[in-house]
């Protein structure tokens, strides 16, 4: 949405007006309905309490949502370092064009189409010792692997689900910010005889960044709100190693019912959300600018 | 030198393939087995091949009309966000207006929030409204984050469409329906297309809204599946098929809209 040489027009507020009364509906009035729960205390329908800060203040001291925060935390960033640098690679290795470069581009986008938690059911009956192709190899191979009892295993499993699922957003996002390098960059460097390093370094990567950027932050924030996946394959255990935000959220607002805790945590949850989306949403803006600016000169 | 490098990424692509591939590959065989196959040998392909696990899918009710209400409620919501979504896109690709920057900022933070969040609200709202356990009470919960991703994407594709077509266009007396409807959305068709393929896509994959706005009349197959791995005695041949059938949706359409892919993913923004 670059401003450039746009033309005022407040009569435009009613071709924006069908969404705005869509997305009010689903967004607005819910999330009054969150802040009207956070501050009180429901007994019952006809019984509610004022309280104020209070769950605010109980959220913030709550020792299992710091757990599951730092836990959401290491995922999230543990999530970056692998799917990033994989994805980049894997973009540098797709073939340009032709019919393969088409296979290989659905193939690789083939897990991003997958139902979420068909993606946790895939690596369920993959990963289990008694019938699964993964479990069992690793069992053959003389590994104890077990995703349902050793925390380690299972917080290792959902990260490579996570990658499997994930990681060709990444590469796909790398290949489009690579297909748009000109080929006379590629003979300049030629003839000044750059190694392929350099090539990557100076050419390939800068050509990248934008689109990385947004995929740094899609990945973040969607990590940070993974839900389904672990959901189906762990359940969020064995104990709570692989209870992530979203699943401590749900736990608390559906199978306690613990509807003014929930509320107030939810409003957490959506400020620091706020805060990743504004970061996302001024560098798209910034992107969109100096992309366009070219067309106009 | 390059020949050997070439062959280095070739390897390495091939390994991903086979890392991206195995799973769905392992699922796909597991579907063609029976339970007592499944559980009794292990083997990398089916030795006693059935389609038994399809049959009943498709003839057993509370399989196959799971399909049928997701299709039904990702229909409704891909028809509605699209239709909505054209003309705000058109409006923030074209103009300047009163809060313009704030409204399209608010629209992404939509997509960008948890639907968990959204969970108990939706709820009480659509118990309230007597909604619950309906098509139209899914794809309205789902419009949530699919309404401003249609709106990104279509703006990305209509910034690309120089502005003096529209000013010519005006020249020549057409009103801006028609203008509309005639002269632009042909323009944008590939825009179109992306926006519903990825309308439909977010809502089919998604569980947490679907499941917990539906219990019989309305239920998904997404949680048809949930609740079969829950139950006792693991039905593991039907699931592993149930699953299959749903990825075959998407694998379809993804050969149409491969080369706007990651312009989709990017919210328009590549």
């Amino acid at each position: 949405m670059s401003t450039i040489q746009k033309p005022v027009n407040q009569k435009a507020w009613w071709l924006v007006l069908p969404v705005l009364l869509c997305v009010a509906f689903s967004a607005i009035l819910p999330l009054m309905t969150v802040v009207n729960y956070s501050v009180q205390d429901i007994i019952s329908p006809e019984r509610r309490v004022f309280v104020g800060t209070e769950w605010f203040a109980s959220v913030m001291r709550d020792t299992e949502l710091h757990g599951a925060l730092w836990r959401q935390l290491q995922f999230s960033l543990a999530v970056l370092a692998v799917e990033i640098p994989l994805g980049i690679a894997l973009a540098l290795s797709m073939p340009a064009q032709g019919w393969k470069a088409s296979a290989v581009l659905v193939v690789v986008a083939l897990s991003l189409l997958i139902p979420w938690n068909v993606v946790g059911t895939i690596w369920q009956i993959y990963g289990r010792a008694d019938i699964g192709l993964l479990g069992h190899t690793l069992q053959a191979l003389g590994f104890d692997y077990s995703y349902t009892g050793d925390p380690l295993h299972a917080w290792i499993t959902v990260l490579v689900m996570d990658v499997w699922h994930w990681t060709p957003l990444v590469a796909l996002l790398a290949y489009a910010g690579l297909r748009s390098i000109p080929d006379a960059y590629y003979q300049a460097a030629r003839i000044d005889g750059a190694s392929k390093l350099a090539v990557f370094r100076y050419i390939q990567l800068p050509k990248m960044r934008d689109v990385l950027m947004i995929a740094v932050l899609l990945r973040f924030m969607d990590s940070f709100m993974i839900y389904t996946e672990p959901f189906v394959l762990t359940g969020g255990g064995p104990g709570t190693a692989t209870t992530f935000l979203s699943q401590y959220l749900t736990q608390k607002a559906v199978g306690q019912f613990d509807l003014g805790p929930a509320a107030a945590f939810s409003l957490i949850y959506f400020l620091i959300i706020l805060l990743l989306c504004f970061v996302l949403y001024n560098w798209m803006q910034s992107l969109g600018a100096a992309t366009k600016e070219p067309t106009h000169d | 030198m390059t020949e050997q490098r070439f062959h280095k990424r070739s390897i390495f692509l091939a390994a991903y393939i086979l890392f991206a591939l195995l799973p769905i590959y392992w699922m796909v065989n597991m579907s063609f087995k029976t339970n007592e196959e499944i559980l009794s040998s292990f083997s990398l392909w089916p030795q006693h091949f059935t389609w038994a696990n399809y049959v009943t899918i498709f003839t057993d009710p509370s399989w196959y009309s799971g399909y049928i209400n997701s299709l039904i409620y990702v229909g409704i919501n891909t028809v509605i966000s699209v239709s909505v979504a054209l003309p705000a896109a058109y409006a923030f690709s074209r103009y300047r207006f009163l809060g313009d920057k704030h409204i399209f900022f608010w629209l992404l933070t939509n997509r960008m929030t948890p639907p968990a969040v959204f969970l108990l609200p939706f709820f009480q709202l659509y118990t309230t409204l007597g909604l619950m356990d309906t098509h139209i009470a899914v794809a309205m919960a789902h419009l949530l984050f699919n309404v401003p991703l249609a709106v990104w994407i279509l703006e990305g594709f209509m910034s690309g469409i120089p502005r003096e077509i529209d000013e010519t266009a005006y020249i020549d007396g057409y009103s801006f329906p028609r203008f509309f409807v005639q002269i632009f959305l042909p323009l944008i068709k590939a825009g179109v297309g992306v926006a519903a393929f990825f309308c439909f896509m977010f809502s089919w994959v998604e569980l947490l809204l679907a499941r917990t706005l539906t219990s019989v009349n309305a239920k998904p197959i997404v949680a048809t599946m949930t609740r079969t791995v829950s139950a006792s005695g693991m039905d593991w041949a039907t699931l592993a098929a149930a699953g299959v059938l749903t990825i075959v949706p998407g694998a379809i359409v993804i050969w149409f809209v491969r080369n706007y892919i990651a312009k989709g993913f990017a919210m328009g923004r590549v």
